[in-house]
């Protein structure tokens, strides 16, 4: 567990992170979000104590971060940011095992990982492992920044923007696979974009920044239906509230008994994947499938009440 | 590159002939100096001046290296930031005096040989390799320095594994530029008795005699070329390592 106490920042008289409370539960992604400027960057980096807090407190399993020297406290704590920072000069598996070669693993402990997780990432060990970051794609750059603030298995993994620089359908792949990952190692992860798209997408958990200030906090169906402030429901857009909602919810959710004609959805698609299948065959249901056996329908009724549901 | 290709193996060829085997070259250089004298300097051997030649810059160019590097880390630390202009001024007074300034004023203090020849090399070395090591150390990618604090590594660490690493091409630079002018600088020091390749081209001159003068320059020259190829290819190299 992660808790974030009264943390402030103040650079010439001016609060650029103001009294931020927040706990983080161990095991989920908390997506910041907000504006540029509002602070978020600076937030997450008095975390691992880049920056010192100008008052307030940061403790992490009931420890304060203070009770840890700076650069020993950055080990336990993965930091993955925008643009990756990989170093040019360093193979992918040295890049990757960087920090348990900090703590000391034996080698062919890093090599076993490196190479697990390079295979987690989708990516062939044997092809990449020797390769310089110069020799690879954005997409497989940025997987290699995640993957070597993964390795020491932290505490928590931090990452700052970490796929603002990729093109959309890159991006949407690196979502997924950082959501697969994530339940997969049970991971903690405080993640910071100012797209509300990512937040709602990847958050377990959606912290609002305003101006230095957390003006909301709550799972993403709470942050869309009951925006706290004007400016949360401007970051969430008006127009986009009932898709917003709908994609949240899978289709097993929804699911009823009946017959229905034409393509099936599989049942963790989301109900806007079922609007948007609906309304582009003119159907008023969509079968739903699991292991390829269909298990029922959802209809645009059905679809439409949850829209409305909490708006 | 294809021209190198050829031209490098031919160049060192015939730079190893005018060292080892100056005698091959009677015939070309004969024209240049009225029957009767003597074309090939046969005063000393051109390998002993050559290899002194060549050790006087390279121990005046390690020296620099080093101190203008401790330096350079030093003023790019955060402590030292203060000292930036400060230490650009002292090595700034290295080159602004001349050569043969350095070399008349060390006489006294050094007496005559290698030492006054080897105090001017050093201080003409240490500006390209001070400037290009501040800007190597300053200029490294933002990004790359954030993720090497935020996965813990300590400030000795980041300088070791990190700065000085990504700096190197662009500190090679600067000893590349300095061995250069060095290689020049150190056929004054014959005037000081120092035995470098400039005691060929001296006693050419003092006798009329353009064979000498010509020899000398030539294996001077052609060190100088061959020495900046050498370290021009392995600043490629290092940049190629490291993707930039
Ligand atoms: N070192 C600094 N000195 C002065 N102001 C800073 C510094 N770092 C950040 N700021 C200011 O703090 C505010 C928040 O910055 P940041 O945390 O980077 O925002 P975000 O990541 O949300 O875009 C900005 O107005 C920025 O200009
Ligand atoms: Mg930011």
């Amino acid at each position: 567990m992660i808790e974030i106490d009264q943390i402030t920042k103040t650079y010439n008289g001016v609060s650029v992170v103001d009294a931020v409370t927040m706990t983080v539960e161990t095991g989920t992604i908390t997506v910041i979000v907000g504006t540029s400027g509002s602070g978020k960057t600076t937030l997450l980096r008095m975390i691992n104590r880049l920056e010192e807090p100008s008052s307030g407190e940061v403790r992490i399993n009931g420890e304060s971060t203070r009770a840890t020297k700076p650069h020993l406290l950055r080990r336990r704590i993965g930091y993955a940011i925008q643009g990756h920072g990989l170093f040019p000069h360093h193979t992918v598996a040295r890049n990757i095992g960087a920090v348990p070669k900090l703590l000391n693993w034996p080698k062919d402990r890093i090599r076993t990982r490196v190479d697990e997780l390079l295979a987690l990432f989708s990516m062939d060990p044997e092809q990449f492992r020797d390769r310089f970051p110069a020799e690879l794609s954005g997409g497989q750059q940025q997987r290699v920044g995640v993957a070597r603030a993964l390795a020491s298995r932290p505490d928590l993994l931090l990452m700052d923007e970490p796929f603002g620089a990729l093109d959309p359908i890159i991006r949407a792949r690196a979502q997924d696979d950082l959501r697969r990952i994530q339940k997969a190692l049970g991971s903690t992860i405080m993640l910071v974009t100012h797209d509300m798209e990512e937040a709602i997408r990847l958050g377990d958990r959606v912290a609002v920044m305003d101006s230095g200030r957390l003006v909301q906090h709550g799972t993403p169906a709470e942050i869309i239906a009951h925006p706290a402030t004007t400016f949360v429901a401007d970051m969430v857009g008006d127009v986009e509230r009932p898709l917003r909602l709908l994609s949240l919810v899978p289709l097993s959710e929804v699911v009823e008994d009946g017959a229905a004609t034409g393509d099936g959805l599989p049942a963790d698609a989301s109900l806007r994947d079922a609007l948007s299948s609906c309304l582009w065959t003119g159907r008023t249901a969509v079968p739903v499938e699991r292991d390829g056996a269909v298990i029922g329908r959802v209809t645009l009724d059905a679809i439409r009440a949850r829209a409305e549901l909490r708006a | 590159m294809r021209i190198g290709v050829i031209l490098r193996p031919a160049l060192v060829l015939l730079l190893l002939a005018l060292v080892l085997k100056p005698a091959w070259f009677a015939p070309v250089f004969a024209p240049l100096v009225p029957e009767g004298t003597p074309v090939i300097y046969a005063r000393s051997s051109l390998l002993s001046l050559s290899l002194s030649h060549l050790g006087l810059v390279a121990a005046a160019t390690t020296a620099a290296t080093l101190v203008a590097v401790t330096l350079a880390i030093l003023v790019t630390r955060q402590a030292g930031e203060a000292f930036r202009p400060l230490s650009r001024t002292i090595t700034n007074l290295g080159q602004t005096f001349p050569p043969v300034a350095v070399l008349a004023l060390a006489v006294p203090a050094l007496g005559f040989g290698a030492g006054p020849t080897l105090v001017a090399l050093f201080l003409y070395g240490l500006l390209p390799i001070f400037e290009n090591a501040v800007t190597g150390l300053s200029t490294l990618p933002p990004t790359t320095m954030e993720a090497a604090r935020g996965i813990g590594l300590n400030r000795w660490q980041r300088l070791v594994q990190v700065e000085v690493p990504l700096a190197l091409p662009v500190m090679l630079t600067g000893i590349r530029l300095s061995v250069v002018i060095s290689l020049g600088t150190a056929t004054i020091g014959s005037t000081v008795a120092a035995r470098t390749l400039g005691e060929v081209i001296i006693a050419g001159l003092l006798t009329s005699n353009t064979a000498y003068v010509v020899q000398g320059g030539l294996i001077v020259g052609l060190f100088a070329v061959l020495i900046y190829d050498a370290l021009v290819q392995l600043e490629a190299h290092l940049v190629r390592r490291a993707g930039g």
